[in-house]
């Protein structure tokens, strides 16, 4: 199912989108397609997989160390577009892809794209490349027909806000705290009135992710947002874990997760 | 073809380098950093606030000296030392520093944060920060802790917190790593006193700007003692702010040639050297689109140089602009080169460089030869040898 539709099911049926966030390749390639499928099974409506990268400046310290143990698994950006491959032709779920620029740019843009599109995967997120820099990204994405998923953030400004309302494609990924990426205890206010303000500008979905750990947080920002995202809270959960025990787990976060939002 | 030598255009690019690529939560804090330097830049009263402190604080201008017994050493060059190494701090970095410190309050923030490889970053960011009252912590990987210890002290003593980092090469590359994940966290009272050309729009641009004075003071001064200008300009790139600061004032001046130094450390394989213009290939690291050291998907190589202030897998857009469009040429000069350099400029001056411009008089060693006898060379003296004596100690 592409993204689209799977917003607009979800919107029909006043349901929220959750969607986990694992690293590709973390701690092994092996492992990951079994995960992401069992995050599926669990109920996401979303899956998204990152691409590891050496020097990841957007992620706190779980997300680089999930970074750290997929490169010394020897993940490529290839070996995440198959695994993605592997995924898609199993599941309905849309697949989004999460990479720093400096990869891409490796690959090649137009190659990446591609490539991505041949996986299956539906959307593709880029921390480090904001709408300014994304003009030719976003038309090879949109040749390749996927969707280029831009960020917005508590320190966007109403006149960013509004290009990036203009620009984004799938959904909106809304940064929900001033910082990098990593579960905390609470979060502070400052997402909400953001959520709200671009809700205001653009119909298009707008997804809360950076922070949130417990399914009571994610209970509290899906009745604003329009789909919530969780990751280093998810990957502490597999950390250090055996790959079947590891399955199990991220199944079972899952499913707390998916009784809340 | 003419190529354009006013950049970068309103982007931030330089050619196809240069830009912004960062986090979207930076993305306003650059916009507002972009306008509050425009705006000072075009107020009297800050350019003269920003001369005063050079002046009587920093002790600008530096001297431009003429090395006679290291350019008869050399063949009969007729070098001449810009002594950036006699500012206060001991390096060029406090002409930046100074700036950046007073942007910082006019933007009313009151928490810098610094990253640094050799220390000498970190060490001018406390020193403004002492001199301006702003809390200062500086970031620094753990094995440059351990190579420039003084510099820790000395950060330390000026009243600065400085942040281990202890992730990936514990150096320079992994400190601006740390350096911007703080500013992500922090942007709305916190000002990242970036230290060199590098970084995302518009740091290659303003740091230049602020290191331009060490090159408007060179062609001065070579003008007033040979009556002519220069034929090369030497100097070393790590990230390159001190050579693009020497060379930019010179960019129109076309029989000027310039020629940046980069670390071959222990030779140029993978891993081995940070000689970025040499080895690298286009990328994306630390917001900005230069050349860096990857491999082949897209993943950064570690670096490695004797000297900390080049241990850096990047290097300045402009830097990879001006060799694309042969306005610059870049060598690279190996660990043992750069501390016989260090050792020719004690012996016959008496002034003992730092590592980083050591390797500037290691390219001199190597290519005088092919210099035309009598030519009038500039090298850029960025910085002092005092914290580098215990490295040299184990190495001579």
């Amino acid at each position: 199912m592409s993204l689209r539709a799977t917003f607009e099911r979800l919107r029909r049926t006043h349901r929220k989108a959750l969607i986990p966030f694992i690293m590709g390749g973390d701690p092994r390639p092996t492992v990951t397609a079994s995960l992401l499928l069992a995050l599926a099974e669990a109920g996401a409506d979303v899956l998204e997989v990152g691409i590891p990268f050496s020097d990841p400046l957007a992620d706190g310290p779980t997300i680089q160390r999930a970074s750290q143990r997929a490169l010394h698994a020897g993940t490529t950006p290839a070996a995440v577009l198959d695994i993605v491959g592997a995924v898609a032709r199993r599941t309905a779920v849309p697949i989004v892809v999460l990479s720093y620029w400096n990869p891409i740019l490796r690959y090649g843009a137009g190659r990446f794209v591609r490539a991505a599109c041949q996986s299956g995967a539906g959307g593709i997120i880029v921390p480090d490349l904001p709408p300014e820099e994304a003009g030719p990204f976003r038309h090879a994405a949109g040749l390749a027909g996927i969707a280029t998923i831009f960020l917005a953030a508590p320190t966007s400004p109403p006149p960013r806000l509004r290009s990036i309302a203009r620009a984004a494609e799938g959904f909106i990924y809304y940064v929900s705290v001033t910082g990098t990426t990593g579960a905390r205890d609470r979060l502070p206010g400052e997402w909400l009135q953001g959520v709200r303000q671009l809700k205001r500008l653009t119909t298009k979905p707008v997804c809360v992710g950076f922070g949130i750990s417990t399914p009571s947080q994610a209970a509290s920002v899906a009745r604003v947002a329009d789909g919530v995202i969780v990751g280093s809270a998810l990957i502490r959960e597999l950390e250090g874990a055996a790959p079947r025990a590891a399955v199990k787990r991220a199944s079972a976060f899952v499913r707390r997760l998916r009784k809340a939002v | 073809m003419m190529t354009s030598l006013r950049v970068p255009n309103r982007q931030g690019h330089f050619g196809p380098f240069g830009g912004k690529f960062v986090p979207e939560t930076l993305m306003a804090a650059l916009d507002e950093l972009e306008q509050a330097f425009a705006k000072a830049k075009r107020d009297p009263g800050f350019r003269r606030e920003l001369r005063g402190y050079l002046a009587d604080y920093a002790g600008r201008p530096t001297p431009l000296y003429q090395a006679k017994r290291l350019g008869r050493a050399l063949g009969g060059l007729r070098v001449y030392l810009k002594r950036e190494d006699l500012l206060h701090t001991g390096a060029h970095k406090i002409n930046n520093t100074i700036g950046q410190a007073l942007l910082a309050v006019r933007m009313g923030k009151r928490r810098v944060i610094a990253e640094t490889g050799a220390g000498q970053h970190g060490v001018a960011t406390a020193t403004v920060a002492a001199l301006f009252g702003l809390a200062c912590e500086v970031f620094m990987g753990e094995k440059d802790m351990r190579r420039q210890a003084l510099n820790v002290v000395r950060m330390r003593l000026l009243g600065a917190t400085v942040r281990p980092v202890s992730s990936g090469t514990k150096t320079l590359k992994d400190a601006c790593n740390e350096a911007i994940r703080d500013w992500v966290t922090n942007v709305r009272t916190t000002h990242y006193c970036l230290g060199s050309v590098v970084g995302p729009h518009p740091y290659p641009m303003m740091v230049r700007d602020f290191q331009a004075v060490i090159g408007r003071e060179a062609r001065r001064q070579i003008l007033k003692a040979e009556g002519r200008l220069p034929d090369y300009l030497v100097a070393c790139v790590g990230g390159g702010s001190n050579a693009i600061g020497l060379f930019h004032p010179f960019v129109e001046d076309r029989q000027v040639r310039f020629i940046g130094v980069e670390a071959a450390g222990r030779g140029l394989r993978p891993g081995q050297h940070a000689a970025t213009l040499a080895k690298g290939s286009v990328g994306v690291l630390h917001g900005t689109r230069s050349l860096i050291l990857q491999d082949r998907h897209g993943q950064i190589l570690d670096t490695r140089s004797i000297a900390a202030g080049l241990d850096y897998p990047g290097v300045g857009p402009e830097h990879a602009y001006y060799q694309q469009i042969g306005r610059a040429r870049y060598a690279a000069v190996s660990d043992a080169l750069a501390l016989q350099g260090c050792a020719l400029l004690a012996h016959t001056e008496g002034i003992i460089p730092a590592l980083e411009p050591a390797h500037a008089i290691g390219y001199l060693i190597r290519h005088a030869r092919r210099l035309p006898r009598r030519s009038v060379v500039i090298l850029g003296l960025s910085g002092r040898g005092d914290k580098d004596v215990d490295v040299i100690a184990r190495h001579v």
